[in-house]
């Protein structure tokens, strides 16, 4: 298991592949790989959108997505996980967060990795400033369900 | 007994500081503390509180060289 807060740009796929390479316990174990990466928009709440900052609380935010990968692991059958989130100053396109999660059988890869991604959502302590295409700034207020079809 | 508060993203801009040493001479809640170091401040509605980096109700008991921390609702992800 790892996980990593990054101040810099990353490449998912990259991250990806260096740590399948790295990692012993899932060579020859895995029947499926299920991964997530979210990335910036440019609009939000009918806004245009020129960049972010995102802040954090080093070490509670450690804390709490280990604590939900470990209640990930108690719920399915995980090989390993992987989440990397960015900090710092963030623009349309790149990459904000990448969850992975190896495991023998699609159905708890797919699952543990919807979790996984909710429960970050809703526990990570990050939190979002949007910078507006009129130059003013606004706090995101809190996370959505994840659907737009839903808030239609 | 001393009590580290932090505070994080809009709630650091409201009260205008990254955090504060507090002292107490009998056992507080987090509520407390609070109302303590922003006298003038009402809790807001929707704020989080942890405790050493844990999720905590706002009646939670803290304990010497705890590290205590409030925050608006998180938008990580």
């Amino acid at each position: 298991m790892d996980i990593k807060i990054l101040a810099e740009s990353f490449d998912p796929w990259q991250e990806i592949k260096q740590y399948q390479n790295s990692a012993k316990k899932i060579k020859g174990k895995v029947g499926a790989t299920s991964i997530f990466v979210g990335t910036m928009r440019d609009f939000n709440e009918g806004d245009i959108i020129k960049a972010m900052t995102l802040e954090h609380y080093p070490h509670m935010t450690e804390k709490q997505l280990a604590n939900i990968i470990e209640e990930a692991m108690q719920k399915w059958q995980i090989i390993d996980a992987l989440v990397v989130h960015r900090v710092g100053n963030i623009f349309p396109d790149d990459p904000i967060v990448l969850v992975a999660v190896w495991s023998s059988h699609r159905g708890d890869a797919f699952d543990s990795s919807r979790y996984i991604m909710e429960a970050l959502k809703a526990k990570a302590p990050f939190w979002k400033k949007e910078l507006l295409a009129s130059d003013d700034e606004r706090w995101v207020g809190k996370n959505s369900d994840g659907y737009e079809s839903r808030s239609r | 007994m001393s009590i580290k508060v932090r505070y994080f993203a809009s709630l650091k801009e409201m009260t205008g500081r990254a955090e504060d040493q507090l002292d107490f001479s009998k056992s507080v809640t987090v509520k407390e503390i609070w109302y303590q170091a922003n006298k003038d401040k009402t809790l807001p509605d929707n704020i989080l509180a942890a405790v050493n980096m844990e999720y905590v109700s706002f009646d939670h008991r803290v304990n010497d060289g705890d590290e205590v921390a409030f925050f608006p609702p998180v938008t990580g992800g």
